[in-house]
């Protein structure tokens, strides 16, 4: 068990490495050094840095030094939490962003939840009614989450909220509480807000899921121990949900690791059309105003919550799978 | 295996037998692939969409670029085949005019005022096939661009450029974009994945776990900054291919599982230990003996791969950060339909995700028909 712990703990490093490297090529690909662009931002804003205070920064970051240790700086202060500083909210990076990474972590959390809770039971059921009317419908939703793009669905329930129910969707918050201090009202206004992004989000890994969990559990009534615990006598649905379908919902479980990263990664678009306060529309700005510091540093953070996801996952499987918490 | 799931057309008992055993691979997949229903009408859909891309000039009615004002967010007109019992097609005039309490442009139908629609009809200027001039649409209400003379199928956008024809010729760009990055992709998958599973050990080790860091990469972020720091300045066309390589380089990993998973599962066959016992070159092993083994798993998984890819540029495209104007894709033209206001006020705008959703389904479909025909022997 524990060579396995170690041995996803150094993927997890590794893939946080691959991500530093590609978020660092992203900070370096725009023509000029961040100095540079950092003072034409500033002039356009109609002040101007003096010439010794731009070869501080440079220092700071760097930039006299060859490419490799300004890697490494940079890495390092990310590890110590400095992100840098923000023009456009005039405060640190960590400050505009903190709350919103929560948010960010919070929505893929619950849209973890809801896939669950929603996939399982359905492809449970699908297998056990296999071919039935029911059946059919859910595969077709299934079909048709799968193929519907996160961003076009928020698109879609944004119009039938509006021009159905007559509301605009969007957001997190009412508008009284987006700078609110946390309350429980606030926290019951966030709930509030919450459910409609969580299904655009959670639909596609819903789908995904349910096919996956109606297939294992298929698969798993077939075999002979089935057969046999049936002839002895035990009834339908509580000897399903005993047996096989405890056998069935371990690749269930690890699909979760490839699931994670693909709904942090969902949440930036959705929240970008819904407005959320989240660091996808702030990870956005700053990739269209070429803000290519602030960008790469969301982009590493982003990286991050992925790998603590997916290394969660992975002890969740241990919990659930004893053959891999009694090897080695 | 049973012969009715072969599905041949009025046969029974031994004459089936005998056609199945002399059947080739191709004929048996062919036979397999044919029992699904809902992939056939894919393909054909696939197919008439692809035809739509090639003559999009020719199904365009208005020039996609030509903008004018005068004709803004008008709502789409539809045609009319009959008047009073008549074969007459035709569409009603709009005329705009201003609202006077709130200043937004209302479009008024005139139905007294009918537009002829002509079929075969000349309009703007474009290269068919990209091989000659032609004026030839295939409708058309003769002289564009009139206060009273328009056909706007689908409406317009924001600048009065004509939806349909637009949608039409981003197809285009939607359509081809995915064979593209899927192609990268396949070049990549199959280098790897090849590698990987034919000469196991620790090579597959290492590619194994490659793949399994890239799988956990957050993609839409790393693609957003990749997208964003192509220079302004390149044409069309390079950020085209910048796109579709940058797409790639996270996706080729699911067509790599798959060619190392056929590699390794081949491997053991006798022919393939026959051949090298023979003395054949490891080049010759893979592509002359292995690969038309499974060509058809890869053909089934590149089809599966395509539509992730299409959302993957519309996508991008719809963030601002894929291809940028004059491009047209689908990704494009849904920008426009960005926030609640447009949304709520010019529905229409949402229109180009309908082709983008049967695609998608399409393709899908076709991969899930395919991957079954793949394997004629299984059930």
């Amino acid at each position: 068990m524990l060579t396995y712990i170690g041995r996803r703990l150094i993927y997890g490093i590794l893939t946080l490495w691959a991500v530093s490297i590609v978020s660092f090529i992203i900070i370096q690909l725009p023509p000029g050094d961040y100095v540079t662009a950092y003072i034409a931002q500033l002039s356009m804003q109609g002040s101007s840095l003096g010439m010794a205070e731009a070869d501080n920064l440079r220092v700071y970051y760097g930039l006299d030094r060859p490419i490799y240790h300004q890697y490494y700086l940079w890495l390092q202060r990310i590890i110590q939490g400095d992100l840098g500083f923000s023009f456009e909210h005039q405060k640190p990076v960590t400050d505009v962003i903190g709350e919103r990474l929560f948010l960010t972590i919070l929505l893929a959390f619950v849209s973890v939840l809801f896939t669950w809770s929603l996939a399982i039971p359905i492809g449970i059921f699908s297998a056990m009614r296999q071919y039935s009317l029911w059946d059919y419908v859910f595969t077709l939703i299934g079909f048709i989450g799968l193929a519907v793009p996160n961003f076009l669905l928020a698109l879609i329930l944004m119009w039938i909220g509006f021009s159905v129910f007559g509301f605009s969707v969007g957001g997190l918050f009412s508008s009284e509480y987006i700078s609110a201090q946390w309350s429980l009202a606030r926290v019951w206004d966030l709930i509030k807000h919450l459910w409609l992004p969580v299904i655009i989000l959670g639909t596609a890994g819903t789908a995904q899921i349910m096919r996956i969990t109606r297939a294992n559990v298929l698969d798993e009534l077939r075999k002979p121990y089935v057969v046999t615990a049936r002839a002895k006598g035990l009834s339908g649905w509580r000897m399903v949900l005993k047996y096989p379908v405890r056998i069935a919902l371990n690749p269930v479980i690890s699909m979760t690791a490839y699931v994670w990263p693909f709904l942090v990664s969902g949440s930036i678009i959705v929240s970008v059309v819904l407005s959320l306060p989240t660091v996808g529309p702030i990870l956005l700005r700053s990739l269209l105003a070429q803000d290519m510091f602030l960008a790469g540093s969301i982009i590493m953070l982003i990286g991050l919550l992925t790998v603590i996801g997916t290394f969660l996952s992975d002890l969740l499987l241990i919990w659930a799978d004893p053959r891999i918490r009694l090897e080695g | 295996m049973a012969v009715h799931e072969l599905g041949l057309p009025g046969v029974g008992g031994a004459i089936a037998e005998d056609r199945i055993s002399v059947a080739s691979q191709r004929q048996l997949i062919w036979w397999r692939f044919r029992k699904h229903r809902l992939a056939i009408i894919s393909a054909g859909i696939i197919l008439m969409f692809y035809m739509a891309a090639l003559a999009a000039g020719f199904l365009a009615t208005n020039d996609p670029q030509y903008s004018d004002a005068h004709f803004n967010l008008m709502p789409p007109q539809a045609i009319k085949f009959m008047d009073n019992g008549q074969w007459f097609p035709h569409v009603c005039a709009m005329s705009g005019q201003r609202d006077p309490l709130t200043f937004n442009k209302v479009y008024v139908q005139d139905c007294n005022t009918k537009i002829p629609v002509e079929f075969f009809t000349e309009g703007y200027s474009y290269k068919f096939l990209g091989l000659f001039n032609t004026n030839r649409h295939l409708i058309g209400v003769g002289e564009g661009y009139r206060a009273e003379n328009t056909l706007f199928l689908l409406g317009t956008d924001v600048q009065g450029r004509d939806l349909w024809s637009r949608l039409v010729l981003g197809t285009q760009i939607s359509l081809t974009i995915g064979l593209v990055s899927v192609a990268f992709s396949l070049i990549l998958g199959i280098i790897l994945g090849g590698i990987s599973g034919y000469y196991g050990g620790w090579i597959d080790t290492a590619i194994q776990r490659v793949i399994e860091i890239v799988r956990a990469v957050p993609t839409i972020p790393l693609w957003m900054g990749l997208a964003a720091a192509l220079p302004r300045e390149w044409s069309v066309l390079q950020v085209y291919f910048a796109i579709t390589l940058i797409i790639s380089l996270f996706a080729w990993t699911d067509l790599a599982r798959v060619v190392r998973g056929r590699f390794l599962a081949m491997r053991e066959e006798d022919f393939v230990t026959a051949a090298k016992l023979s003395g054949a070159r490891p080049r010759r092993i893979i592509f002359s003996h292995m690969l038309p083994s499974f060509y058809s798993h890869i053909i089934a998984a590149v089809t599966l791969a395509i539509p992730a890819m299409i959302v993957s540029e519309t996508s991008l495209s719809f963030l601002g950060l894929g291809l940028r104007p004059p491009a047209i894709s689908w990704g494009t033209l849904l920008q426009a339909a960005q926030n609640v206001q447009s949304v709520a006020n010019t529905p229409w705008l949402l229109l180009p995700a309908v082709p983008m959703i049967v695609a998608i389904l399409a393709f899908n479909f076709l991969g899930d028909g395919l991957r079954d025909a793949a394997d004629p022997y299984s059930n």
